[in-house]
């Protein structure tokens, strides 16, 4: 029953973001149109790809450091990202490439940097250490990539803040058949890792004496859910709030199993971008919101709602 | 040491001449410690606060590596065992563990299924009833749907014997299990510990700070001080009055229970206190 609520929940989402945009384009016309097929179905499908990926690396990064709180982008990933795609906005380094691949070289550096630190107490990989390298890094990275859009010319400045905000509009079918390639290799090992995952949450000592090789999830997690956040940041930048909240409403309604919990995060963390996006193509348009703003906007009260129910409970 | 030591193959656990010492620490955590776990046997290591309990089991489990000395579990260095194989041998309850989302008692126990599941596969039910005969052993079935956080103290220890029991080891490891329960719930316990190394012929070691209990319940007792063996065997030839009194550093008084030396500590005089 819910798992049929949810896919129609996706595919309500999906079918809403072709059909609705700032072109008018009559129903009957939909499949023959152009602006359907070469704008919004991949726009669409890169919108619920990039969601479902935040969701479960989201989900998955709260189990390894042990903390509700834990978003893909607090480990350091985003002000690396931010950091590269902002150093080519001001490099003014050219192609349609470009973007992406400096902001996915950002977001790996940045997650070479916090790894080493995590295991900087030894061979241990320390979940506490991440956190807080993670928040250290990125707080690091955010205050140069500051410091170049200070100084760099008005337009620059605009295009850089936006892209900080995420978004989509750089959609396309190649960029959907990138993703599509290469995010099931760390869903899997993510999936992979359900019940490790939940042994987890026992801490670290019991997952190990009930028979999971405790510093092998914790290393394959962390690697997998950071490249899962690396490219979705590197193909539409710094979406919050799905990677924090779409676990969080999935934990309420299939509990804390990674086997069914993970499934879950990927189709509604896709289902809130795909939905969240339409929004921002739409509510102003001609003009777009950046996707972020609309998914903070949603996911805050959300959020805030939800931690209310949880004080009370 | 007076008891004759057995091949080391007929034994579950088996440790010889251990010593160990933590990175940077000034001095050794453990000094040639041996001891031995069979199956059916029920083993009580004592000791004062940081006399070396946790690190002998942490050595014993293979978590941490002897800088001398043997840990053998089921004839197979302790560290060398994959962790998987080894949570189908022996099943450990911790001193503390954490719930980071909130579960329900059959989800927990189900968790003692994970060792025998595979990658890919799902609980079969024969991981269910694992789980119900773990549960019944306990006698905790009917909690199995109540939440962790509704169970009192004596409940909650009571379903973590019955995780480990899920997992059908041969040997049961308990850290301190006894600890902030009441009379009924610690006597409780160790019926129940005992009651599964006479029925179902597990082994069991068990850390415990109640020397009394240790004496009435177990075979076999190593009282360790400052990571060395003060002496180990059949509770009324470890637990003499001069012993407990050098080792805890209290005057006490020892009688005798069903055959079982039991502490009785006395006051001190107001002058001499310090």
């Amino acid at each position: 029953m819910r798992w049929t609520l949810l896919v129609i929940l996706a595919v309500l989402a999906l079918a809403l973001s072709v059909v609705l945009g700032p072109a008018a384009v009559p129903l009957g016309e939909l499949l023959r149109s152009d602006i359907v097929w070469s704008l919004r179905v991949p726009r669409a499908l890169l919108a619920f790809l990039v969601g479902g990926s935040l969701g479960v690396a989201g989900a998955g990064l709260q189990a390894l450091v042990r903390n509700p709180l834990a978003d893909p982008f607090l480990l350091g990933l985003s002000g690396g990202a931010g950091l590269g795609a902002v150093l080519a906005i001001a490099l003014h380094l050219s192609g349609p490439w470009a973007l992406p691949i400096a902001a996915f070289l950002g977001a790996l550096a940045a997650l070479g940097l916090v790894y080493r630190l995590g295991l900087i107490g030894g061979a241990s990989l320390d979940p506490r250490i991440l956190l807080l390298g993670g928040v250290a890094i990125g707080a690091f990275t955010a205050a140069i990539t500051t410091a170049i859009v200070s100084l760099a010319d008005a337009a620059e400045l605009r295009n850089a803040f936006l892209w900080l905000w995420g978004g989509l509009s750089g959609a396309s079918w190649d960029s959907v058949l990138l993703v599509a390639l290469y995010a099931p290799i760390p869903l899997v090992v993510l999936f992979a890792a359900s019940r490790p995952l939940d042994l987890l949450a026992l801490g670290e000592e019991s997952a190990g004496y009930l028979g999971a090789d405790v510093e092998r999830v914790k290393r394959r997690v962390y690697l997998a859910a950071s490249l899962l956040t690396a490219a979705a940041v590197a193909v539409s930048g710094v979406i919050g709030f799905v990677g924090l909240v779409v676990p969080h409403i999935a934990r309420l309604t299939w509990g804390h199993r990674h086997r069914s919990l993970l499934p879950a995060a990927f189709l509604g963390g896709g289902a809130l971008l795909a939905f969240a996006d339409t929004l921002a193509r739409t509510v102003v348009a001609p003009r777009e919101l950046p996707v972020g703003v609309v998914t903070a906007l949603v996911g805050v009260p959300v959020f805030a709602f939800l931690l209310k129910r949880w004080t009370i409970a | 040491m007076n008891d004759v030591r057995r091949a080391p193959e007929s034994m579950m656990l088996w440790l010889e001449g251990v010593s160990y010492r933590y990175p940077g620490a000034a001095r050794d955590a453990l000094t040639n410690v041996s001891l031995s776990v069979g199956l059916g046997e029920f083993h009580a290591v004592l000791g004062p606060n940081g006399s070396g309990k946790t690190t002998l089991v942490r050595i014993a489990l293979g978590a941490v590596q002897p800088l001398v000395g043997r840990a053998d579990i089921d004839g197979r260095s302790a560290s060398r065992w994959p962790r998987q194989d080894l949570a189908r041998l022996v099943g450990v309850v911790p001193q503390r563990e954490d719930n980071l989302f909130p579960q329900r008692v059959r989800e927990t126990v189900l968790l003692g299924r994970y060792p025998h599941l595979s990658l890919w596969g799902r609980e079969r039910a024969e991981d269910h009833d694992a789980v119900d005969r773990a549960l019944a052993a306990c006698d905790a079935l009917h909690l199995a749907d109540r939440w962790l956080w509704t169970l009192s103290g004596g409940e909650y220890q009571r379903v973590r014997v019955a995780r480990a029991l899920a997992q059908e080891p041969k040997l049961l490891v308990l850290d301190e299990p006894g600890m902030s329960l009441d009379l009924k719930h610690e006597m409780g316990l160790f019926e129940l510990v005992l009651g599964l190394v006479k029925t179902q012929g597990l082994g069991v070691l068990m850390i415990t700070h109640d020397l009394n209990l240790a004496a009435r319940f177990a075979d076999s007792l190593l009282l360790l001080s400052e990571g060395r063996t003060v002496a180990s065997g059949a509770p009324a030839d470890v637990l003499t009055q001069e012993t407990v009194q050098a080792v805890f550093s209290w005057p006490v008084m020892m009688q005798t229970i069903d055959g079982r030396p039991q502490m009785v500590p006395l006051r001190q005089p107001k002058e001499s206190r310090g």
